[in-house]
């Protein structure tokens, strides 16, 4: 393992630890429920995905390397899902949005 | 394997230390998370931090089964996020 493949290796870890560390300000920081699903969906995929390219970097692309793609894969597919299920059910149970003048689309402004 | 290299190991062993912290601090969301959304969105993130912590755990003991580890952690990580929502607005309606 020369020098190029571990600087690889460690600016993916680098690069996914800070996308990681992104989300989890954005959820502890953020106001809403809807703001905070946001902020996790999307910043914490990515550092995952961006630690799991790290790991398929590093094993090469056959046993644990191809095993972190289809990870890759499965992350981008499921995560979208689970966050707008989870928005979903904020909406029905009748979460409000933050502010005075956001409305959902087809309310009635008063 | 990886201790033997010098300039990746102290860069893992830094993600592993800053992945614990955070997900640490997701528990903060989980407890006082003002409703039930809030914490199925942390624990959700919680999931995905584990995953990140099994893969950096195979990137530091230079064992690949644990990126194995990570996809099922992913996986079950899934299917409680979406248990756990549609429990969400059934548990409503039937109440």
């Amino acid at each position: 393992m020369n020098e190029i493949h571990q600087l690889v290796v460690a600016a993916l870890v680098v690069v996914g630890s800070f996308f990681l560390l992104v989300g989890t300000v954005g959820l502890l920081r953020l106001p809403d429920v809807y703001n905070r699903m946001h902020a996790t969906s999307k910043a914490t995929t990515l550092g995952a995905s961006s630690l799991l390219l790290a790991g398929f970097v590093y094993y090469g692309p056959q046993g644990a390397g191809l095993t972190s793609l289809v990870g890759i894969v499965f992350l981008f597919l499921t995560a979208p899902t689970g966050a707008h299920l989870i928005s979903r059910s904020a909406q029905k149970m009748g979460v409000p949005l933050f502010g005075k003048e956001a409305k959902w689309p087809g309310e009635e402004s008063d | 394997m990886a201790s033997d290299l010098a300039l990746l190991g102290p860069v893992v062993d830094a993600g592993l230390i800053l992945a614990a912290a955070l997900t640490l601090l997701a528990g903060y969301r989980v407890i006082k998370g003002p409703t039930v959304p809030d914490r199925v969105v942390a624990l959700d993130t919680i999931g995905t931090n584990v995953v990140a912590i099994a893969v950096l755990f195979a990137l530091d003991s230079g064992q690949g089964l644990f990126v194995t580890v990570s996809l099922v952690l992913a996986i079950i990580g899934f299917i409680s996020t979406i248990a756990v929502s549609q429990y969400v607005i059934e548990g409503d309606i039937i109440e």
